[in-house]
């Protein structure tokens, strides 16, 4: 067993220092009648080249984006992942460690979060944000509790244009407290209807969920949103899926948002089937003590030499318990990382650049879809499209050429079976973009 | 006894001090499609001017920006960190190389069921193995941390209640409990009542038999618990709770101690969560991403959160059924990459060699236990199993507290134990070896924690002074919490 390092003459002398003959002896406290009596029913263990051949073959079975190019989006992104990333997150010292509870001995990691922290304000131009939560999906329902314990209020406005599962997520979280969830409806543009909004707008109204560019890749109308809560007294929770789009997009602070969540995955994290991903979390200086998670705050050591900590933790429940702002423990303290090192790889000017290719390489298969496309409204790197026969078997289709196809919504809304999600990144080849649109513009002639 | 230098280190400024105009660290392709100007395609009004502040820097500056800081850090691949709970074992290489091979780290989790089998075994295997670890019968690897794992477990508990007719309106938890526990029952709407711990630093039967009414969803037991001691009245406590129509629920963080020797199915737990990021290997990443996966009886198999994997066949299905189910915790299947690691884990120990980790566990737990109990105060002298809790209460009479006790360690080249937890035990020094170490590595630490309590009793400055070999003394927390700094910004740049 090459992750044990005693031998057995070693373990002898323990068990004597210890008191006992044989090591079972120490597990005597359970009782007899709780023992497990047969081996367990897991394999041998296997050598290193076995576990890897093992995993090489599962590999095999999957369609990864190395092999195909994919127009997959809908809260996972296909973004190319600077080299330097993995070189800086493959040091021992960072991913072997634990969660800064000793500072001394955790400035690294300590000051990373804190660089993070700073870089997730400066984009999204809010004040003040968390070391990270689960995933953009947990991140909203975090925002939502929070903006329950605010305002004291008890219904939540949630828009048609909200990523399906970021809902579903999201009703878990409150199913057992008292609150209640009104739906928004979408307009021809494929925005929030605003009109609707309004009269759906009442006292009782704790938050509006927004997301922009939204479930249908639509830039919603959040200044109209965010000035709609102020008038009602019901917080706004901008949602990001695709957080590039924030390299060009108005950042949602400057747009008066409240709090401001969404998925890191965009930034130097691959679609890993989804997770691990990265939720971040931003809100107003004022909401600093009602915010959910770890963060990381700067301080002086005894002898003046500026220095970072854990801060604020009487928001937490290793201190709080049952009162604390959130059960939270652990953040995405690695994916945090990742997003420290991409957004400082690109800087300024590259975060801007890869926005402006996003959309431009999107607006290319946008001009060839023409009247195909469901949706008017201006689109950031994804959108809606008609289909004449099912997505699926289009899917099936363009697979054959080495493409995977966007999503078919009919999977998420029974009365959009004929329509598909796709997004474009700075990843697709042109001519496969133009191929797509070929396939899915091609009139079906009836046989 | 460890010899400690001090390395090369290097101080370094924050990346946007560092930052100037024109530097940049990434290299894109020229676009390669019409350029269509961004006001043909967008309303002008939507468009951003510069993220103001992002850094500008070169790509070698950004990797001696990140090597000098890596540094600073204490981890599991340079020594011993024995924070106890917390399981800091050995993250094997292979679980990385393995979680980073292209086609299962860029795998899109929206592909057709058809189009990623290799993944969906992956799940289905694990889910398979924790059964068979657990004696559980249903396992669903979303969440993405023991405390969302334990919000997952108390949401199917009372989804069951509802079920039964009355979701009831308490949760017991013992005052020993990690925090996440009653932080969870809250989430999930229950009130939470405290259970004391005996004289033995395990619950007291009694007041859970008093306390245990029909008003009661259910009991929050961690097993072994945060002393380290096996809960041994297990059967007893799980027939009064299930008596009277209560669950079990088990916090499975310490579960690195039973693996082969009991699971919970067989004790009368109804659901548990357990840590991919402390039983399995999985790194910790500096406070993430972990993994807890929630297990459970048949009884509330249909209350599992939604979606899980099913083999049909030969194939693996994702399952659609949510009548029952609490629903979703996450926008896609959880922390995936953990969930590839912690099986290749499995695989490489097998059966067998997870059973002796276990045991060599509580070997070292034990074997630092003896070694120590002469010189530092042990409160229950119950039998413990992978980890231990001293407390200062001998130190403390010259005035040195657990914290510097803790600070001291860093001077000798160890990462401090778990502090100040659990709560019941007062200046409480939890640690836990884990299985990884040698046996000079554990016997360096206790000839370091020895020294320290000469020193507390002879020179007890040295202590109280840590830490004088690490990057920075002592930090102000007071002032990090009054007055919290939580962003850079130019104007209150105080940088050194």
């Amino acid at each position: 067993m090459r992750y044990l390092s005693i031998t057995p003459e070693e373990k002898k002398r323990m068990l004597e220092v210890t008191g006992v003959d044989r090591v079972e002896e120490l597990f005597d406290t359970i009782p007899k009648s709780v023992r497990l009596t047969s081996p367990l029913n897991i394999p041998q263990p296997a050598s290193e080249i076995e576990v890897l051949k093992y995993f090489q073959g599962l590999a095999e079975k999957n369609v990864s984006t190395d092999r195909f190019d994919s127009f997959l989006g809908a809260g996972t992104y296909n973004h190319f992942i600077p080299t330097i990333i993995d070189s800086v997150i493959s040091r021992a010292e960072f991913y072997t460690c634990y969660t800064p509870y000793q500072p001394e001995l955790s400035q690294g990691t300590l000051q990373a979060i804190f660089e993070f922290q700073t870089l997730i304000c400066q984009l999204t131009d809010m004040e003040v944000a968390n070391a990270s939560l689960y995933d953009g999906s947990s991140a909203l329902a975090e925002a939502v509790l929070m903006a329950v314990r605010l305002t004291k209020r008890s219904r939540l406005v949630v828009p048609e244009s909200l990523h399906p599962n970021y809902r579903k997520v999201m009703e878990t979280y409150v199913a057992n407290l008292d609150v209640q969830l009104s739906d928004l409806h979408l307009m021809d543009a494929g925005r929030v209807d605003l009109d609707h909004l309004e009269k759906t707008l009442k006292d009782d109204c704790a938050a509006v969920v927004v997301q922009s560019p939204n479930f249908f890749g639509v830039i919603e109308e959040i200044r109209e949103v965010t000035r709609l809560c102020r008038r009602a007294g019901a917080l706004s929770i901008v949602v990001v899926t695709e957080a590039i789009s924030m390299g060009l997009l108005k950042p949602p602070g400057e747009l008066d948002a409240d709090i401001v969540v969404g998925e890191g995955q965009s930034f130097g994290i691959p679609v890993g089937f989804g997770g691990p991903n990265l939720g971040f979390f931003a809100t107003r200086d004022r909401y600093k003590r009602q915010m959910p998670g770890r963060v990381v705050g700067q301080t002086v050591d005894s002898q003046g030499q500026r220095g970072f900590v854990l801060t604020l933790a009487t928001r937490e429940q290793h201190i709080r318990r049952e009162k604390a702002t959130s059960n939270i423990c652990t953040n995405q303290g690695l994916c945090a990382l990742m997003c420290a090192v991409f957004l400082s790889t690109l800087g300024k000017q590259g975060i801007r650049e890869l926005a402006e290719q996003n959309l431009k390489k999107a607006f290319y298969l946008r001009k060839q879809l023409g009247d195909r496309l469901v949706f008017s409204g201006n689109t950031f790197n994804e959108m809606v499209v008609r289909c004449d026969r099912d997505p699926t078997e289009i899917n099936r289709q363009l697979l054959t050429e080495g493409i995977v196809g966007g999503l078919p919504l009919g999977r998420y809304f029974p009365d959009r079976s004929d329509q598909m999600l796709l997004c474009v990144t700075e990843q697709n080849d042109p001519k496969k973009i133009q191929r797509l649109a070929e396939i899915l513009t091609r009139v079906e002639v009836a046989s | 006894m460890r010899r400690t230098f001090t390395n090369f280190g290097l101080e370094e400024s924050l990346i946007f001090q560092k930052s100037s105009p024109g530097k940049s660290a990434y290299s894109l392709p020229g676009l390669d499609v019409e350029d269509t100007p961004i006001e043909e395609i967008l309303d002008p009004d939507d468009v951003r001017s510069e993220v103001s502040g992002f850094p500008e820097v070169s790509e070698v500056e950004l990797i001696s920006h990140y090597t000098r800081m890596s540094t600073w850090n204490y981890h599991v691949d340079l020594g011993m960190y024995p924070l106890g709970s917390c399981t800091m074992k050995y993250n094997p290489k292979l679980n990385e190389r393995v979680a980073r091979l292209p086609g299962i780290a860029l795998t899109h989790p929206l592909l057709d069921e058809e189009l990623c089998q290799g993944n969906l075994e992956i799940l289905f295997r694990l889910q398979e193995f924790l059964e068979q670890l657990t004696g559980m019968d249903g396992v669903c690897l979303q969440p993405c941390g023991g405390a969302q794992g334990e919000l997952a477990g108390i949401l199917m508990v009372r989804a069951y209640h509802v079920q039964q007719g009355r979701p009831r309106r308490y949760v017991l938890i013992p005052d020993s409990a990690h925090g996440t526990n009653p932080a969870s029952a809250l989430m999930a709407g229950y009130e939470v009542i405290s259970i004391p711990s005996d004289g033995e630093g395990r619950i007291d039967v009694q007041v859970l038999a008093e306390k245990m009414t029909k008003d009661v969803a259910c009991l929050m037991l961690t097993n072994p618990n945060t002393m380290g001691i096996f809960e041994s009245h297990i059967e007893e406590i799980s027939q009064i709770v299930h008596d009277r129509g209560g669950l079990i629920y088990m916090d499975g963080a310490n579960f690195n101690a039973l693996m082969g020797y009991a699971r919970p199915g067989d004790m009368g737990i109804d659901v548990l969560h357990l840590n991919l990021h402390k039983t399995f290997s999985t790194p910790h990443g500096g406070g993430g991403p972990g993994s807890g996966p929630v297990a459970c009886k048949e009884i509330l198999v249909p209350y599992l959160p939604t979606p899980n994997v099913n083999q049909v066949g030969d194939a693996y299905r994702l399952s659609s059924d949510e009548s029952h189910s609490i629903g979703r915790l996450h926008a896609f299947y959880g922390n995936f990459g953990m969930v590839v690691r912690a099986l290749c884990y499995i695989l490489t120990c097998g059966g067998e060699g997870l059973k002796e980790l276990s045991e060599v566990a509580v070997l070292n737990a034990n074997y630092i236990r003896s070694r120590l109990e002469d010189h530092f105060h042990l409160p229950y002298s119950t039998p413990t199993l992978h980890e231990v809790v001293f407390s200062d209460a001998l130190q403390n009479k010259r005035g040195v507290t657990t914290l510097d006790i803790a600070k001291r360690l860093i001077d000798y080249g160890f990462h401090p134990p778990t502090i100040y937890f659990p709560l019941i035990v007062r200046g409480a020094l939890m640690i836990e070896p884990t299985e990884s170490y040698s046996k000079e590595e554990l016997d360096s630490f206790v000839d370091a924690m020895i020294a320290i309590s000469q020193e507390s009793l002879e020179d007890s400055e040295k202590v109280t002074g840590a830490p004088t070999g690490a990057k920075l003394t002592r930090l102000d927390e007071v002032q990090a919490a009054r007055h919290p700094v939580l962003r850079w910004s130019p104007d209150e740049d105080t940088a050194t």
